[in-house]
């Protein structure tokens, strides 16, 4: 089971993500993370599913995405020819004390400091996963409060794009 | 000039050549029936007893014609009551257009009378469906139900109208879709079989090689060749490689079953000489099949010496049960059209010898006596109707002593319900094969446990006087799920032995429909040629042995060569 990366360009509009969701429950695929999101064409958007599947899993996967009316286009991101990055958002306690602790592990990271409080601090990473989870770990000392992770994002490197398998009118 | 939604959605059923259709109506939907009111000329609407009915009918009626049927209901329980219908015909690929009304949209969401979520509840099982919101979407999304519906792997499309969509107008009203040119339709599908070719040649010159070399190769056929009408390029391509053809129950007829190389069904309930010679042969070439369970028994025992060859439009099918070493997507007429040029002639006596002598020693003399032995009746009810009739079946023993005893030298002669197994099916289904196909007998063997689910579309049957002969397997149990329990569960009968009625002679004379009693072999060949020849509805029951068992059988999950029945 390895690590696979699809991209899914759907029609904007309501209830297409709970087609895409419904696909991978109904057919036990798993989905390890999700994130969906406008593009540059306002009647498209653009989904990225991260799951965890044998070759033959996922070319059923990437098939039975293709067979949904409101799918436009599938491409599986060829893991050494992508780029892929995570958002985190977290927040963290740190007292006045453990605050230069936090400032010195963020800048290390180069995650951003979105917001200070008396008792708290909230951080904004972007990376890899691995990273995004590096960070977490690290925070668990100082007690964290909340956290968001937005699912991965994903492009193919150099000029390749998902719209080489935009599905034909 | 402004059009209402419901002149719109008549106008593309007209559009679309729909000039039969099955439903039931109510609140939501009245809109949509009151136009439909004055077009009564030129679309018949069958009045189902209840809406199951509709959708079991339209599926009935698309099987034999191979158009999309169309089933109509209100919303909440009307759209519920198609669950079933819909989820039936999208196990099988059969083309349904459904239209549903639904609250209008300002009550959407509040959990308004008789609103349900009917979109979110036919996701999983049709092919694709829409919400209308707006009367402007309302002709785009009917033509887009029908095209869906029929193209490429064909399934059921919902399309669901709130009241007030039904009710509003549009200014632009996009012209009807030009009909399609109905050119030569020989050229046109050259045309496909060539395109085919330069898109596809190295997988075809991939896939002939493979069949060149197979010395043992075996056919087994589903019902994406009768939905491709390939029947004629089947028996080409067989008789060139010299394969026998065994079938899914879906593919029944797509080839003559009088072929000498013609070997029957596969699988849980295959015959003896298929299920062997699975096992034995060294290309497997799978046309138009999905490879259900019921297919392969034990997955990791299936084919133990084959590779395998699928063909199938849908991509999503191939490898999915089974693996596939190679595989050609598309239609199975042009596939094999395609494919069929590259083939070299290859001496396989040796194969066809060792077929032949396999089907010999298997074949078994069947013996007339006073009994009702199903598989006897079975091959009388062939000598009755002739090739020409639809045979329908609701699920369970008789639908198997259908598919194994009767044999079909045509296809789009069963119409059955194969992946869903839907009791229940077979009297809806034979309303729509029947109205189809006016000019056609139509038979529906059936099962007390299957009938009685269903029974009230007799008074549909009666009304509309359609000369449907039902016959009636009466062994007073479930039969199938008896012989499950007898084989697998220790002979415990529980809750499957019917002993409580109802008659269904005087059930049948309560909905002003003929019926007959029937305990021998010479009374259901006396009282079924004047059935089929009555020209209106009869039902004849026939009351046959509580234990009579399909056979052979495989038990589940089991290797199919290893029979629990033979």
């Amino acid at each position: 089971m390895d690590k696979h990366t699809i991209s899914v360009l759907v029609d904007n509009q309501s209830g297409v993500l709970v087609r895409v969701a419904s696909l991978f429950s109904r057919r036990g695929f798993n989905i390890e993370s999700l994130a969906v999101g406008a593009t540059h064409d306002k009647e498209i958007s653009r989904i990225t599913v991260l799951t965890y599947c044998d070759q033959r899993e996922l070319d059923q996967i990437a098939s039975q995405l293709s067979k949904l009316v409101c799918v436009r286009a599938v491409q599986v991101l060829p893991p050494d020819k992508s780029i892929s990055r995570e958002l985190l958002l977290i927040k963290v306690k740190t007292g006045s004390e453990r605050r230069t602790e936090v400032m010195l592990i963020a800048t290390a990271f180069r995650a951003h400091i979105l917001d200070v409080a008396r008792e708290t601090m909230t951080l904004e990473l972007t990376g890899e996963s691995s990273k995004i989870s590096a960070l977490i770990a690290l925070m668990a000392d100082f007690g964290i409060l909340e956290t968001m992770r937005t699912g991965i994002v994903a492009l193919e490197r150099d000029a390749g794009t998902i719209y080489h398998t935009l599905r034909e009118e | 000039m402004k059009q209402t939604g419901t002149k719109i959605m008549v106008q593309s059923l007209l559009d679309h050549g729909v000039n039969m259709m099955f439903g039931f109506p109510g609140g939501t939907i009245l809109p949509f029936y009151d136009e439909l009111s004055g077009y009564g000329d030129r679309i018949t609407h069958i009045l189902t007893s209840h809406e199951q009915g509709a959708a079991h009918a339209a599926d009935g009626y698309a099987r034999v014609t191979g158009r999309a049927g169309v089933a109509v209901a209100t919303s909440g329980p009307g759209s519920t009551n198609l669950v079933t219908g819909i989820a039936t015909a999208y196990m099988d690929s059969v083309p349904l257009v459904v239209i549903t009304g639904n609250v209008p949209c300002t009550l959407l969401g509040t959990d308004g009378f008789q609103e349900v979520d009917t979109t979110g509840i036919t996701m999983p099982i049709t092919k694709h469906n829409i919400l209308v919101k707006d009367v402007n979407r309302l002709k785009e999304s009917m033509d887009l139900a029908f095209t869906l519906a029929e193209e490429g792997r064909p399934g059921p499309v919902l399309v669901d109208v709130p009241k007030d969509v039904q009710t509003a107008a549009c200014e632009c009203c996009p012209a009807p879709k030009a009909p399609a040119p109905s050119g030569d339709e020989k050229a046109l599908h050259q045309e496909r079989v060539g395109r085919y070719e330069r898109e596809f040649g190295p997988q075809l010159d991939e896939a002939a090689a493979m069949i060149n070399e197979a010395k043992k190769p075996m056919i087994l056929i589903g019902g994406g060749v009768v939905r491709s009408g390939a029947s004629g390029q089947l028996l080409r391509l067989a008789e060139l490689l010299n394969a026998p053809v065994s079938s899914s129950l879906m593919g029944l007829g797509a080839f003559p079953a009088s072929h000498p190389l013609y070997v029957g069904n596969v699988g849980m309930h295959g015959n003896v000489v298929s299920n062997t010679l699975s096992g034995d042969c060294d290309l497997f070439i799978a046309i138009g099949t999905r490879f259900n369970d019921r297919i392969f028994g034990s997955l990791k025992d299936f084919l133990p010496a084959a590779k395998v060859l699928h063909i199938d439009i849908d991509r999503a099918e191939i490898s999915k049960n089974v693996l596939a070493h190679r595989n050609l997507v598309g239609d199975a007429g042009v596939v094999m059209d395609a494919l069929t040029g590259r083939l070299e002639n290859v001496d396989r006596s040796a194969w066809t010898g060792e077929i032949a002598a396999l089907k010999k020693e298997n074949t078994r003399a069947f013996e007339k006596t006073e009994a009702l032995d199903p598989p006897v009746m079975m091959r009388v009810l062939r000598d009755k109707i002739g090739d020409d009739a639809t045979v329908v079946t609701d699920v369970g023993q008789h639908q198997m002593w259908v598919a194994l005893h009767v044999p079909f030298e045509k296809p789009r002669k069963l119409v059955t319900s194969g992946g869903m197994g839907t009791m229940g099916f077979g009297l809806g289904a034979a309303i729509g094969a029947q109205v189809g196909l006016p000019g056609n007998k139509t038979v529906l063997v059936t099962g007390d446990g299957s009938f009685r689910m269903n029974c009230n579309e007799l008074a549909t049957v009666a009304h509309y006087n359609l000369p449907i002969t039902i016959v009636l397997m009466n062994n007073r149990t479930l039969g199938m799920v008896r012989q499950w329990q007898t084989l697998f569960y220790d002979k415990r009968y529980y809750q499957t032995t019917l002993d409580r009625g109802p008659d269904f002679v005087k059930l049948a004379d309560a909905y002003g429909v003929e019926g007959h009693r029937i305990d021998t072999l010479p009374q259901f060949e006396a009282q079924l040629e004047k059935a089929v020849n009555a020209g209106r509805p009869v039902l004849l029951d026939c009351r046959i042995d509580i234990d009579a068992k399909v056979s052979p059988m495989v038990g589940p999950g089991r290797p199919i060569t290893d029979f629990v029945l033979k």
